[in-house]
Parts: C-alpha cells; sequence; structure tokens
C-alpha cells in the first residue's frame, strides 16, 4: 500500500493511494498562493498600477523590466496570474481510477487533472461540493477573463534567471509547471465526470474496495472518507470542524478502528479561536462604521461568508448599524446564497428543523428581504447606481490579485477611515496587501478557519484510535515562528509518518488477510475435526476462482471416469465417504519435544 | 424570659421528668438547651433558677431511680453545668446537695443509665459547663471527677473519649490560671494538685507500653499546646520532653500520627511559618524555574532541589497542574494582606511568576527547558489560570516592584485586553487588575496628574477599550462601561487622562450603549455616562455624521429610561445617578432642583421595582438633608450645629418639600409591601420628624379637618387602597400627621424577620408541649 503525495499544501491535498489493485486520488487541491508573486488586475484601469517601474538586475541589466514591476520594495511579475498544480510526474495520472473529493476547496485542481493527463476514471463528491465548486471556478475564470492581458511572463522562469531575482520570486517552487487558469468548458468537461454521492454511501470499487463519504462539519456537503476491504480500513480525513456552525456535525465514530488515518486539512491559523476572531470581526467593523469609514471584506463566495453574515444578523441592530448597507458583489453572488438556503438535508440539525417551519435555514435572507445586504455580480451596472457609503462589502478574491476587490483596495485604500479586515485564511495577508503599499487604511486580520486545531485532533485520535497516522510534515513539528509551542503538532503514538510534496510512502501495515467464499456444496463436504477446544480444522480440495477481486473456492471439478482402469476405480470405491480423518498437523513445532520424539522413533 | 415562656415551663418540666411521655424529638432537646444557654449568658442564672423553681425541681427528680430516659438524663445534666457555670448559681445548687449527686459517685455515674453514651457524654459537657471558676476545681476535685474523666479516655464512644481528653486540657489549664494570688508558679513541684495529678496521670500514660494511652496523652498535650501559648506550657514541656523523646527511639515509634501532631503543635512559631510559605511558594517557583534563561535560583526558594519534586506535582495532568496553581494563587492572595503574612515578603519573584503565568496561558512565554514546553502545552488557553493570576497580579498591585517587571505588567495586561482570545471572564479580570495597577502607578511628586508613562500606557489603552465597547459580546462591552466609570470616577478631573479620553471615541461610543440591547450593559451605560457628566466629560452627538439625533439633554435621556425601560437594572442605574448629581449639585439639577426633584419622585413612586423605589427615598433624603441640614451625629462628643433649626428657613424648606410632593412619595413607600422601602420611609421620616421635633414655630393644627383626612386617606393607604392620592400638603399638617404616627413602633414591626415568631423560644416550648399533646390547639388541625 502506498501514499503518492502530489502537493506540499497541507490543506490543500492532493494524494494518490493504492490500494488492493485500486488508484484513488485523494483530493484535488489547487495552490494559489502562487498569485501573490503577481500583479492585481484591476477591473478599471489603474494608472498607480500601470505606473509602477520595472525591475532591472543590479548590474543593470534591464530585460526583465517588462516582465516584472517593482512596488515599495517588492518585485512582481506583470502577467496574467498563475497556479501552483499538483505534482503530475510522480505517476501517472491516467491510471487513477477515482478522484474522491472531500469538499469544494479541495477541487480547484480537477480541470486540470481530469482534462489533461488522460484520466478516464470517476470522481466522486456530495451534491453541494459539486454545485458550489462550480461556483468557486465560475467565479475563479470569470475574474481572471474578463480582465484579459496581453502578455504572458515567462522569462523570469528560466532556472538561470530566476536565481538572480529577489525573494519570494527566487524562492518560488517548480515556476516551470505554473499553469494559467482553465476556461469554463474545461471547468464543464471536469465536473461532467463527477458521480454524485451521499453521507455513508458505500461504493463499490471494482469490487476490490469499499469507499464511504462521512459528514466532515467544516463546509456544506465536505466529507471525510472510509476507504476499506475486509479486512483493512483507511481513513481519509480532509477539512474537520467539530465547532458547530452551519454544515452537518462531524460524523467521528464511523472513522473508528482505522488501520491507516491520513490526516490533512487542520486549521491554517492554530493559534487563533474562530469565535475570537468573529468578535474580533463584529468590533472593528463597527467601530469603523461608526467613524463613517467603509469596511472591505475580501472572502470567497461561499463558506465562512455564510456564518460572517448570520453573526452581523445578530450583531447589526444592538450595534446600531441598521442603516449601514452591506454589499456582497461576486459573479456568482446570487447562486451561492439561493443554493445555501436549499442543501437542507446537508446542514446541522437546528437549520434543518427551520426548514419544516417554513422558514430559510439561513437568516441572509432576511437581510435580502429588508434589503440591508444587497448583492450584485460585478461592481458595474446597478452596483454603482445603489452604492451608498459608509458601507461593507464582501468580495473576491481573498489574495487581492484579481475580482473586484482590486478595485475596492484602490478605491479605499488612501484614507485611513476605512478597514480592510481578512478573514480568509489561505493567503498571508501581508503579502497580499504588498502591491498595494503604501496604504493608508486600516488592516486587520481575523482569520477565521473552523478546521480542527491540534487539541481536537489528540481528542479526535484518543477517541478513534487509528494504527498509524500518516500527515503532511507540516504537522509533525511547530511552526517556525513558533518553535516552544509543542502544543502545535500531531502529538501521538506510534508518532505520525509525514510526508512532503512529491514523496512516496510505503505505508506501514501489510495486509495478512483475504475473504474467499467457499461454495456450499463444497463447505458441505467438509468435515471438520476438533484439534483445540473451539477450534476446528478441515482439510479442502477445492479451485480457487477470483473474478472481479472476488474469491469463490468452487468444488473441483470431477475427475472425467476413466472408461478402463478398473484398478482406479476398485481404489476410488474403496475409499469410504467418511473415512477416520488423519490428525493433523497445524499451529506451531514445539521444537524440543519434536527433537524428543523424532530421537525417540529413530532409537 | 418572657412571662409567656415561664407560664409554659413547669409544664414542660413536668413533661421531661415523665417517664411515660417520650421525647421524641432531641433536636428540640439541643434548641431548648440553646436557648438556656443565651439566657444564661444575658443574665443571671440564680435568678432564673429562683424565679423558676420547676428547673431545679426537674433537676432533682431526674435522680430519682426511674426508666427515665437517657436523652433527658443527658440533657439534664448538660443543663446543670450552663446553670452552674456561675459561681453563685453553683453554691446555690451546692447547697442542695444538687451538684454531687449529680456527678458524684452517687448519680448516674454508678447505675444502669451510665452505659448510654449520651449520659456519658452528658455527664463530660455538664462538667466542662460547670468548671469556669475556683469553687468548680475544689469540687472536681473532692468528687473524684478527674480519676472517672481519666478512664473515659478510653471510653468505647470516641465522641466520649475525645470530649473527656478535651474536658482533662480544660482542667490543667483552668487550674493553672490559678486563684487570684498571682501567676503560678514555673516550678512544676509547686503547681495546684489538680494540674499535679492530670501531669502525672500523662506521665503515667507516657511510659506506659500500650499505644492507647500515650495516643490519649499525646492527643491531651498536643490540644493543650496548640490552643494555649502561656510560660507554664513551656514549663510543661521541659518536664515532659525526655519523655516523648524517649518514644520516638521505640522501634517501632508508637502513636506516629499523633506524635508528629504534637511536634508540629510544639514547633508553632516562626520557623515553621516559613517553612509553610515555602511549600506555597514552590509551584510557582516551579513555574519561574521552566522559564528561567538559565540555571540559578528563580528568587523566590533558595534550594532548587525542591522544585524537581513540584515539577512532577505540576506536571502529570492539565487537571492536577491547574488545580495547584489556582490553589496557590488564591492563598498567596489571601495571604498579602494580613500582618502575619512572611516577611520578608517576595514581591518581585512573585510579580515575575504571575506575569510569566500569564504570558504561559497566551503562549506567549517563552519556555526554556523541556518542563517549561510542557507545562506551556497544559497551561494554554486555561481560562482558571488565566482568571486566577489576574486577580493575583491584581492584589500585588499593593505593592510596588522594580521598575522593569512593573513595564511588563503592564504590557501583559494590554495583551490580555487585546486579545480576541480572551474570554468575557477574563477580560474582566484583566481590566480590574489594569485599574488597580494604574491606581499604584507612581505620581510626580507634588503634582496630582497621571505620570507620563501612565499617560502612554492609556493612549495605547484607550482604542482596546473603543473596541471593547463594540464587541458583539454583551459582558464584554459591560465590564469595558465598568471600567471607564472607575477609571472617569477616579481620574475625571486631571488634565491627561481628560485629554486623552477626550480625543477618543469612547464617550461617544458610550452614548450609543445606552440604547444596548442588553439591559446590563444599558444600566453600565447610564452609570458610566452620569460619571461622565459629572466630570464634564461628556460629547454632546454633534457632526454631520449624526444628522437624526437632536441634542437632547441626557437629562432628558435619563428620564426617558426610568421611565419606560422595561428592564430594573438602568432604571436602578439611573436612580443612583440621579442620586449622585443631586449630591454633587451637577449643572443639570441644580438649575431647577425642585423640578427634578418631583418629576424623579414621581416617576420613581410608580416603579414596580422596589429597588427603584428604595433608590428614591435615598434621593428624597438626600434633597431632605440639603433642605433641612444633615442628620445629628450619634456620637456624643461630636460638635453639634445649633440644635433649633431657625424657624423661617425651615418652613420655606417644608414647602418646598411639599412642593416636591416628597411626602406623599414617602408616605406611600412607608406601607409598601416591600420591607426594605418601608424601613427607609421610615427612617426618613423618623429623620424629618425629630429636625422638626423642636421647631416652635410651626403651630399644631392638631385636629383640624385636614389632618383628619390625610390620617384616614393614610388608614385606607395602609389597608392597601393606595387609589387616592393625597393632594396638596401643607407642612403643619404633614408635621401633625408625623406626629400622631407611630414611627418608633413601625419601625421596631419592620426590624422583625419575617420568621421571627417560628424562631421565638415561646414557639419552641409550645411545639414540644403540642407534640406531646398537652397542647390541645394543633388537634384540630388533624382531620
Amino acid at each position: 500500500m502506498k501514499l503518492y503525495c502530489l502537493s506540499g499544501h497541507p490543506t490543500l491535498p492532493c494524494n494518490v493511494l493504492k490500494f488492493k489493485s485500486t488508484t484513488i486520488m485523494l483530493d484535488c487541491g489547487l495552490d494559489m498562493t502562487s498569485t501573490l508573486n503577481f500583479l492585481p488586475l484591476p477591473l478599471v484601469q489603474s494608472p498607480r498600477l500601470s505606473n509602477l517601474p520595472g525591475w532591472s538586475l543590479k548590474d543593470g541589466s534591464a530585460f526583465l523590466d517588462k516582465e516584472l514591476k517593482e512596488c515599495s520594495g517588492h518585485v512582481f511579475v506583470d502577467s496574467v496570474p498563475e497556479f501552483c498544480l499538483p505534482e503530475t510526474e510522480l505517476i501517472d495520472l491516467s491510471t487513477v481510477d477515482v478522484i474522491l473529493i472531500s469538499n469544494y476547496h479541495c477541487m480547484m485542481a480537477l480541470p486540470y487533472i481530469t482534462e489533461h493527463t488522460g484520466f478516464t476514471g470517476t470522481v466522486y463528491a456530495t451534491e453541494p461540493t459539486v454545485q458550489i465548486g462550480r461556483l468557486l471556478m465560475e467565479e475563479l475564470v470569470n475574474f481572471i477573463e474578463r480582465v484579459p492581458k496581453a502578455q504572458s511572463a515567462s522569462l523570469w522562469k528560466n532556472k538561470d534567471i530566476q536565481r538572480l531575482l529577489p525573494s519570494p520570486l527566487k524562492d518560488a517552487v517548480e515556476v516551470s509547471t505554473w499553469r494559467r487558469c482553465y476556461t469554463m468548458q474545461e471547468v464543464n468537461s471536469a465536473l461532467s465526470k463527477i458521480q454524485l454521492v451521499g453521507y455513508s454511501q458505500k461504493i463499490e470499487l471494482f469490487g476490490a474496495v469499499q469507499v464511504t463519504p462521512l459528514s466532515s462539519g467544516y463546509a456544506l456537503g465536505s466529507s471525510n472518507w472510509i476507504i476499506q476491504s475486509h479486512y483493512e480500513k483507511v481513513s481519509y480525513v480532509s477539512g474537520s470542524s467539530l465547532l458547530t456552525t452551519h454544515p452537518q456535525p462531524m460524523d467521528q465514530a464511523s472513522l473508528k478502528n482505522s488501520d491507516v488515518l491520513i490526516l490533512t486539512g487542520l486549521t491554517q491559523i492554530p493559534t487563533a479561536n474562530p469565535d475570537g476572531m468573529v468578535g474580533e470581526f463584529c468590533s472593528n467593523l463597527a467601530l469603523t462604521v461608526r467613524n463613517g469609514g467603509n469596511v472591505l471584506v475580501p472572502c470567497y463566495p461561499s463558506g465562512v461568508i455564510y456564518d460572517l453574515l448570520e453573526c452581523l444578523y445578530q450583531y447589526i441592530d444592538s450595534a446600531g448599524l441598521s442603516n449601514i448597507p452591506f454589499y456582497f458583489i461576486s459573479p456568482v453572488a446570487n447562486s451561492s446564497l439561493e443554493f445555501s438556503q436549499i442543501f437542507a438535508e446537508w446542514l446541522c440539525h437546528n437549520k434543518q428543523t427551520k426548514v419544516y417551519l417554513p422558514e430559510p435555514p439561513f437568516p441572509h435572507a432576511e437581510l435580502i428581504q429588508t434589503n440591508k445586504l444587497k448583492h450584485y455580480p460585478s461592481l458595474h451596472g446597478d452596483f454603482s447606481s445603489d452604492f451608498r457609503q459608509p458601507c461593507v462589502v464582501f468580495t473576491g478574491h481573498p489574495s487581492l490579485r484579481f475580482g473586484d476587490v482590486v478595485h475596492f483596495m484602490e478605491l479605499w485604500g488612501k484614507s485611513s477611515l476605512n478597514t480592510v479586515i481578512f478573514t480568509e485564511p489561505d493567503f498571508s495577508y501581508l503579502e497580499a496587501l504588498a502591491p498595494y503599499q503604501p496604504l493608508a487604511m486600516k488592516c486587520i486580520y481575523c482569520p477565521i478557519d473552523t478546521r480542527l486545531n491540534f487539541i481536537q485532533v489528540s481528542k479526535l485520535l484518543k477517541e478513534v484510535q487509528p494504527l498509524h497516522v500518516v500527515c503532511p510534515e507540516q504537522y509533525t513539528q511547530p511552526p517556525p515562528a513558533q518553535s516552544h509551542r509543542m502544543d502545535l503538532m500531531i502529538d501521538c503514538q506510534p508518532p505520525a509518518m509525514s510526508y512532503r510534496r512529491a514523496e512516496v510512502l510505503a505505508l506501514p501495515f501489510k495486509r495478512r488477510y483475504e475473504k474467499i467464499e467457499i461454495m456450499p456444496e463444497l463447505a458441505d463436504a467438509l468435515v471438520p475435526m476438533e484439534i483445540k477446544p473451539g477450534i476446528s480444522l478441515a482439510t479442502v480440495s477445492a479451485v480457487l476462482h477470483t473474478k472481479d477481486n472476488k474469491h469463490v473456492l468452487q468444488p473441483p471439478p470431477r475427475p472425467a471416469q476413466p472408461s478402463g482402469g478398473k484398478k482406479r476405480k476398485r481404489a476410488s470405491e474403496d475409499i469410504p465417504d467418511c473415512k477416520v480423518l488423519k490428525p493433523l498437523l497445524s499451529g506451531s513445532i514445539p521444537v524440543e519435544q519434536f527433537v524428543q520424539t523424532l530421537e525417540k522413533e529413530i532409537l | 424570659m418572657d412571662p409567656e415562656c415561664s407560664q409554659l415551663l413547669p409544664a414542660l418540666c413536668a413533661v421531661l421528668a415523665d417517664p411515660r411521655q417520650p421525647m421524641v424529638d432531641d433536636t428540640c432537646l439541643e434548641k431548648l438547651l440553646d436557648w438556656f444557654k443565651t439566657i444564661t449568658e444575658a443574665g443571671s442564672s440564680l435568678l432564673l433558677l429562683q424565679e423558676n423553681p420547676c428547673l431545679v425541681e426537674l433537676l432533682c427528680h431526674v435522680l430519682k431511680p426511674q426508666d427515665l430516659s437517657s436523652r433527658v438524663l443527658s440533657f439534664s445534666l448538660r443543663l446543670t453545668g450552663v446553670f452552674a457555670a456561675q459561681e453563685d448559681c453553683f453554691q446555690y445548687l451546692q447547697q442542695g446537695e444538687l451538684l454531687p449527686r449529680l456527678f458524684g459517685e452517687a448519680g448516674p455515674l454508678g447505675g444502669a443509665a451510665w452505659t448510654a453514651p449520651t449520659v456519658r457524654s452528658g455527664w463530660i459537657q455538664g462538667l466542662r459547663s460547670l468548671a469556669q471558676h475556683p469553687s468548680a476545681l475544689h469540687f472536681l476535685a473532692d468528687c473524684g471527677a478527674v480519676d472517672t474523666i481519666f478512664s473515659l479516655q478510653g471510653d468505647s464512644s470516641l465522641f466520649v473519649a475525645s470530649a473527656a481528653g478535651q474536658l482533662l486540657v480544660h482542667i490543667l489549664s483552668l487550674s493553672m490560671r490559678g486563684p487570684a494570688e498571682g501567676p503560678p508558679s514555673l516550678q512544676a513541684d509547686d503547681w495546684p494538685p489538680c494540674a499535679q495529678k492530670i501531669v502525672g496521670h500523662i506521665e503515667e500514660s507516657l511510659r506506659s507500653t500500650a499505644t492507647p494511652q500515650i495516643t490519649q496523652a499525646l492527643n491531651v498535650l498536643t490540644t493543650t499546646f496548640s490552643h494555649c501559648h502561656d510560660p507554664w506550657t513551656q514549663v510543661l514541656w521541659v518536664q515532659l520532653h525526655p519523655l516523648v523523646a524517649a518514644l520516638l527511639q521505640k522501634d517501632p515509634v508508637p502513636a506516629a500520627h499523633s506524635l508528629v501532631d504534637l511536634l508540629l503543635s510544639v514547633a508553632r512559631p516562626q520557623a515553621l511559618r516559613a517553612q509553610a510559605f515555602a511549600v506555597l511558594l514552590q509551584p510557582l517557583a516551579c513555574v519561574l524555574q521552566a522559564t528561567a534563561q538559565g540555571p540559578g535560583p528563580s528568587g523566590l526558594l533558595d534550594s532548587t532541589a525542591a522544585d524537581s519534586v513540584t515539577a512532577d506535582m505540576l506536571l502529570p495532568s492539565k487537571a492536577a497542574c491547574v488545580g495547584l496553581l489556582c490553589q496557590t494563587l488564591a492563598h498567596l492572595e489571601l495571604l498579602l494582606p494580613l500582618p502575619q503574612r512572611p516577611c520578608p515578603w517576595p514581591q518581585a519573584p512573585l510579580l515575575g511568576a504571575a506575569v510569566t503565568l500569564l504570558q504561559l496561558c497566551r503562549g506567549s512565554g517563552s519556555p526554556a527547558s523541556d518542563a517549561g514546553r510542557q507545562l506551556c502545552a497544559l497551561l494554554l488557553g486555561c481560562v482558571r489560570v488565566q482568571r486566577a493570576a489576574l486577580d493575583f497580579l491584581g492584589t500585588l498591585s499593593q505593592e510596588t516592584g522594580p521598575p522593569e517587571l512593573v513595564t511588563q505588567v503592564f504590557a501583559v495586561l494590554l495583551e490580555y485586553l487585546r486579545s480576541p482570545d480572551s474570554s468575557p471572564t477574563v477580560l474582566k479580570k484583566a481590566f480590574q487588575a489594569t485599574f488597580r495597577w494604574l491606581l499604584s502607578s507612581p505620581r510626580t511628586p507634588g503634582c496630582s496628574d497621571l505620570d507620563s508613562h501612565t499617560l502612554l500606557f492609556l493612549r495605547e489603552l484607550l482604542p482596546v477599550l473603543q473596541k471593547r465597547l463594540c464587541s458583539p459580546c454583551w459582558e464584554v462591552r459591560d465590564s469595558g462601561l465598568e471600567f471607564l466609570t472607575q477609571m472617569t470616577r477616579r481620574w475625571g478631573g486631571q488634565a491627561g487622562f481628560r485629554h486623552a479620553l477626550l480625543a477618543s471615541e469612547v464617550p461617544r461610543l458610550t452614548e450609543q450603549l445606552l440604547r444596548d440591547p442588553e439591559s446590563y450593559v444599558r444600566a453600565s451605560a447610564v452609570t458610566a455616562m452620569g460619571q461622565l457628566s459629572s466630570q464634564g466629560l461628556c460629547v454632546p452627538p454633534a457632526g454631520p455624521e449624526h444628522p437624526g439625533s437632536q441634542q437632547k439633554s441626557l437629562l432628558g435621556e435619563l428620564l426617558h429610561i426610568l421611565s419606560t425601560d422595561s428592564e430594573g437594572f438602568p432604571r436602578r442605574a439611573v436612580m443612583q445617578v440621579f442620586t449622585q448629581w443631586l449630591r454633587d449639585s451637577h449643572a443639570d439639577v441644580v438649575g431647577d432642583t425642585e423640578q427634578f426633584v418631583a418629576g424623579v419622585l414621581q416617576v420613581a413612586g410608580q416603579d414596580l421595582d422596589w429597588e427603584v423605589r428604595a433608590q428614591g427615598l435615598e434621593l428624597a433624603l438626600v434633597f431632605l438633608e440639603q433642605m433641612l441640614g444633615p442628620p445629628r451625629s450619634h456620637c456624643p462628643y461630636a460638635v453639634t450645629p445649633p440644635v433649633a433649626a431657625p424657624a423661617g428657613p425651615l418652613t420655606q424648606a417644608l414647602q418646598s418639600l411639599c412642593r416636591v410632593r416628597l411626602f406623599e412619595f414617602a408616605f406611600r413607600a412607608l406601607f409598601d409591601c416591600d420591607r426594605p422601602v418601608a424601613q427607609k420611609s421610615c427612617d426618613l421620616l423618623l429623620l424629618l420628624r425629630a429636625k422638626t421635633a423642636s421647631s416652635s414655630s410651626l403651630q399644631e393644627p392638631r385636629s383640624s379637618p385636614d389632618v383628619a383626612s390625610v390620617e384616614a386617606a393614610l388608614q385606607r393607604w395602609r389597608a392597601g387602597d393606595q387609589a387616592q392620592p393625597l393632594g396638596d400638603l401643607e407642612p403643619e399638617v404633614v408635621l401633625a400627621v408625623l406626629r400622631s404616627m407611630d414611627l418608633e413602633g413601625l419601625r421596631g414591626a419592620l426590624a422583625e424577620s419575617s420568621d421571627h415568631v417560628e424562631k421565638s423560644p415561646q414557639s419552641l416550648l409550645q411545639d414540644m408541649l403540642a407534640t406531646v399533646g398537652i397542647l390541645g390547639e394543633n388537634e384540630a388541625d388533624c382531620y
């Protein structure tokens, strides 16, 4: 059993598990932090960005100045942003039988895999995962395609040149494999390969293994997966949460008794408690708005935004913010808000019961009805006529490199009355802000990551007791910035096995058993003999028949009746149906006793 | 004893003396005994016995051979002891030979009743009570009671045995206290015979080979040494310690536990206290060690050897670690203000330890060892330790510390106040600790303003407070407001503080919180705004951002809250603010004080919350004092102002009180269904009556029709019909009504607790009689 690790990002995993003749890809995450090296794509022509000086090498040579621009001491690639794909060379991806998706954030690389590697298998995911995943991809494609950029930089990727560049460009990994965003056509084609599954549904793969999605409590439709044969069980835990937010709670019990538990997608901000952060978010929002400033919240169109809107729904009246407009701008804003209300069966119990009242499960419906929350596909069109300040704007993309957020950063960045509040934990806020420097706007970092923290993991591991734990190497030591925090790592016995990008792990357990069926007529013919109290043995002569990874013992074909050979016939007739069986040898040999017996016999 | 009880007593004594009437409930006997104890403590026992001969009859009666219950016998012995504790009563009982017959050989001691442990216990407790004077000592010696007590030390009942030991200790110290002829000799040979006898018995027991006897002796000594530190105990120890030392040399050591107790009680002074303190400090020393850069003493404890033991104690589990640390901090917090606290007090290392603990709990500490890292993991996010450490840190502000440590204290407090992860309770503690440290921060000599460091800190603190006032968690908003109120009360008059506060958004945010959805927050906002306004720190909502809001005065806003808020807390807070404003002659009030008081009293009088009404009386009292002068001091030596108030101003003042309808408010409150309101009103009216008593100028229209109608109206009010108002009152009428009312009687009635009837001795006696059917009254209940 082997694990091929194609991604180095612990929360955007992409691993391939070879288990009993099947090849299963676990998640298909796309590392978008590569885009932080690029200049933002402004929706409206930005004189500031287009007038940035080109960057030249120390020796003065300026051949890169078309590709690289400098802003406040940082160097950015002036090109269409590119993404860092999962490793494609480590294993022939056309041999992948199935891809299991655990949540909508972990499927963003899907088109790259299904459309360009010869993949012919099936993708399994829950319905909300597919629908919201589609929205995220649609938004991404839209953000990038609506700002066409003629230039595509490639000179800087040359290994000899890259070495000369300043950090972080110098240290960027695998730049040659970075790819531009896929198209909507590729997205549709990739999504057409998905087969929808429900929680606890058992899916047979070639008769060899069974895979089952379990609720992971992190996002709408998010799942962990159980991959098991008759005698082995592998659990794949990806983005999971034990907090009570909108999704169905995590199913922990089904993870028990695993031989191997692959653990990915823990919180990226283990030192921040989501509750405290939500409070911080609300306080800073209120403080800014009361001072007459605007609040910008760069975010994904689905996920934490639902919880934030719910908190604000409860908070705005008490904070005297009822007259402040909230805007949600995304090409998929409308679909996201509406989808969230129709996936009732995937929601937590509280929200499910609302549906029977009947009431919308999320209170943002009421915010929309009362005109407190307005949503627009883009800042062009209706928004520009409705726009009122001070206000709160939720918009993407959290990397601040594309999407409507770029415009608001340019618009509001100059005033210290305004505040940008970072809630998505995927990008370093300092790096995200780098191309906007100098910035007068206040910046508040309130990362809200509801995924498991290390305390919860250690409780989970105590509860489910896997024999072995496998996890990204980042989880086996404290974060570099807090090396004394021994609590910020996985602590289990035996110690967790760690993996890194482009590594192949032999998983530490051997398969010892295989289930075989015995045909009834053959079973009838067996004569068990008790050799110890409770243990019986019987000799079997049979034919092992294997098809579709199922093994069946069938009675041996009766030897063709020899026509002549009387001797033989007699011989076979002599054998009584129920002969006295000779004692059978079984178990380990008691050596001394055996030698003594031998000596005695020989004497 | 009141006559009602005296009347019931003979019947009760008869019941007690009658073996056919068993007393089932012996808690009654305990209560009865308690009652007799209170009576004898307050007055003469002799008189009591003389006035109630049935009591002596009872005591005589129990001596007759009969089948009396052991409980009653035990009760009688104890009762006798209670009476005989007074020497004259002792003599009186002696005359009747009652005491030897009860406690001597002829008494229950020899009879069958002695087999009951309650009787033996009663015998001991009776003696314990009567052994208070020299006559008692003689009696004990004469009747041979001491030998009996010796034997009772080994009684089968643990209660009896323990009481016997304690009685010996008591007799020993009583006999050593000695008669009046001067202090007892320090030579044991010259000690009183009774003491010599007891000491002799102890010596004999210590020499004994039987462990129980040794244990008894050791217990007597332990009790003696821990309760009495007179010089003679030293002599006793000198005399006995060779015997105790001999015990230590035996193998195995007999009665080891008791021996340890004895040695601990002997080693009572300083050395032991220092040792105990060192034990208390160990966990904190361990914390300091865990984060110390490099080896060396932590400053708390010299011996580093002890630390490894504590580390083992601290680290095994989170529960153990947290429990131990919280206990340590709580004990040290209690110890700090005590005069007997250890000296020198290790202020600096303790400050360091508290700061380190708080840092470890936030993950911002820098542990230097594996043990430190483990400790960090255990303490991370632990709210209990955070709370205890913040409380302790606050208490440490009573002493100063080295400047660099104080800087660290403020830094860690700011860290906690800023952190989004601080739980509301932790945050509250952090605010409290911050305030205490701000209070203790040094002031520039000759200048009452905050020093520059504190002002710098304040500038960092105010943005944090600003954010906290916008918190979605109401507890946080609430504690933020409380903190603001405290700070304003303390430094509201100082330029540096005023400047920093007015430059921030805090006053404006506070004003907005008057409309908070949470009533506690509204209440705190009312208090804070009241304080800010008193200090002239209110900022009127101004500027183009608030076009809708009129320049509504705070007074109007608070009156609005008082009359419309659905919750009691904000309304109570408003009343407190108003009372304070009236006391301080707040600018908004002095303009037209009468209108202000009249308005407030009218609204408060209709409030459903009794605390609001009670606070209304407080406000009325302040107004009254401002009109008539403060109440006369009760201290006989105080310089008193001229007794009689001048008549002219008095009339005017009373007219003013009438105009604000203070009397109507007070009379209504007098018949309030809530007792505290009625009490307060009663006090107020009594004060008023006293103030006006000496005034001669006001003629009394004693029988005028007005007075009669007011009295009639008050009668109806008292009966519960308060619909009819009193209308406009004239000062003369009010005074006449006041004089005719039995306010003292009312005050007495109000002062009694609602269960005073059930708790009375009369009720006890009646209950006891009722259970045996002597009083037939309750029979009707048993249908």
